[in-house]
């Protein structure tokens, strides 16, 4: 226990940067998703198979994969993102969105062909009956689902820990290689802090839930 | 009726097979030329790690798989390099031929935990000997002393040496030795950690990072074999590199050290060193073993 006491700040440190990949990963994953699951719905067919596309390739690609794309692969066609953060947000969060996407999809598709019907009968746009009708209904049917991606997220940003981002995973590596005595520990002491993370979104997910829920 | 027949027969034709197979086992496998073919369990203490590990005829070793000269593993999955010198020569002294030695990857975070719960019986793997180590694993050795140094472009101007890394990127492994001693030495460097060292090289080419940095012998085998890398500067650490076994095994870890005397006396250890890491690095005296 006295490996972890005395390097408590390590791990805080490594937890905040966890807390804010997920945060940032999480928000820019649940945008991109949206967009991609409105364009897999919509009536264009181009956007669709773009969507399809974009989300087959990213959830069918392993997470390492697609960060060893962007920090080693991509920089011999010139773009150079710089190691670190941003690098990790930007790969988190492509990959997260792919499926965000698909279960916001299956929240769209839950929904009724009748209620986008009346709503385009009643005048609505394709725009204006996807945002006022149907994805509000969508959205809360996948509460639990998305619970799910975002606590996936949480995990996965461990990823990072071998690509520069010094996060609660690369921070307990630290810790171990100070105290070999207390390795298991340490280790057992980085297991904990995701546990807490991803304990309190669980319980974040369970008060949204309870608000939004609604009887059809 | 009719299967039972039949299963009798297979029951007698395996146990047929089996004793086959029992009976190819004492053909000579080939040892290395500088082994000691008449090793015999007996020759060993009983109850000793030697002789249990002369009876089983095999020994499990924990080394880098990733690591140029000093273990790298090739694609039929055994590894080439110093340290496999080292072990293959230890392993030899126990009656142990090359095909008998099970080689397992160990990476500078797991080696302690490998140790410890026994999957290995020795790790050989740029494994540096220090006192948190030492707490928790016995080390044999040192058997070659490394120090941590910069690669960097050949044609960087900034960075000369150590002295010269204040604001620089510099890459390294998470969770390594090298990176706690730039975290302590420079703290105005940024650390920028990777998975593995071969990780750093390709960044390093574009300008992501401006150095790696890491033991010498590592950056030596990354610049031998690309012409626009360079080391620069002195050694700023001393990294004695050990054999690293169960804590407090003392017979086992005394006679590994008889042993690397030995071979420092009988030439087996320059001649480890120049079919290996020799072929880049000048061929250094031994290091005095330490027996603490």
């Amino acid at each position: 226990m006295g490996a972890i006491a005395d390097n408590i700040g390590t791990y805080w440190d490594g937890a905040l940067v966890t807390v804010q990949l997920t945060a940032w990963s999480g928000i820019i994953a649940l945008a991109l998703g949206v967009v991609c699951a409105a364009m897999r719905v919509s009536p264009v067919g181009s956007l669709r198979v773009a969507a399809a596309t974009y989300v087959e390739v990213l959830r069918n690609t392993p997470l390492t994969l697609v960060f060893f794309f962007v920090a080693f692969v991509a920089p011999q066609f010139g773009l150079l993102a710089p190691l670190g953060f941003w690098t990790a947000v930007i790969c988190l969060s492509t990959y997260t969105s792919a499926f965000v996407a698909e279960a916001l999809r299956s929240g769209v598709n839950s929904v009724g062909v009748g209620q986008a019907e009346a709503a385009r009968a009643i005048g609505l746009t394709f725009g204006q009956s996807l945002q006022e009708v149907v994805l509000p209904q969508a959205v809360r049917t996948v509460i639990p689902p998305l619970i799910n991606v975002l606590i996936a997220l949480v995990k996965n940003t461990s990823v990072a820990a071998g690509f520069a981002v010094v996060e609660l995973v690369a921070a307990g590596r630290r810790v171990a290689l100070a105290n070999p005595a207390d390795s298991l520990m340490v280790l057992g002491g980085v297991a904990v802090g995701y546990l807490v993370i991803t304990m309190s979104l669980g319980a974040l997910a369970a008060t949204v839930e309870r608000k939004v829920v609604f009887t059809r | 009726m009719r299967t039972r027949r039949a299963a009798t027969a297979l029951v007698a034709a395996s146990a047929l097979l089996l004793a086959a197979a029992c009976g190819t086992d004492d053909a000579d496998d080939a040892l290395p030329e500088d082994a000691d073919p008449t090793a015999e369990p007996g020759d060993f203490p009983e109850g000793s790690t030697m002789a249990r590990l002369a009876e089983a005829g095999s020994i499990t070793v924990g080394t880098k798989f990733d690591q140029p000269l000093f273990g790298l593993v090739g694609p039929d999955g055994v590894p080439e390099g110093f340290d496999v010198e080292i072990a293959t020569l230890i392993a030899g002294r126990l009656g142990i031929a090359p095909p008998d030695i099970d080689w397992v990857e160990t990476i500078s975070s797991n080696r302690e935990p490998f140790i410890e719960s026994g999957q290995v019986d020795i790790v050989v793997a740029t494994y540096t000997i220090n006192d948190p180590r030492k707490e928790v694993v016995s080390f044999a050795g040192p058997y070659y002393v490394a120090g941590q140094s910069l690669l960097t472009l050949v044609d960087n101007t900034e960075i000369n040496g150590p002295d010269d890394l204040d604001g620089a990127r510099v890459c390294t492994v998470s969770g390594s030795t090298p990176e706690a001693n730039l975290l302590d030495n420079f703290p105005e460097a940024e650390v920028i950690p990777l998975g593995t060292y071969s990780e750093c090289l390709e960044p390093l080419r574009n300008g992501q990072v401006d150095a790696v940095s890491t033991d010498n012998v590592i950056l030596a085998g990354f610049a031998a074999e690309d012409d626009s890398f360079e080391l620069r500067g002195e050694q700023f650490t001393e990294e004695p590199y050990g054999i690293g076994l169960a804590l407090e095994d003392e017979e086992f870890r005394d006679w590994i050290n008889d042993v690397l005397e030995e071979a420092y006396a009988d030439g087996s250890w320059e001649r480890a060193w120049e079919q290996t890491a020799g072929t880049v690095l000048a061929t250094p005296e031994p290091p005095a073993v330490d027996r603490y």
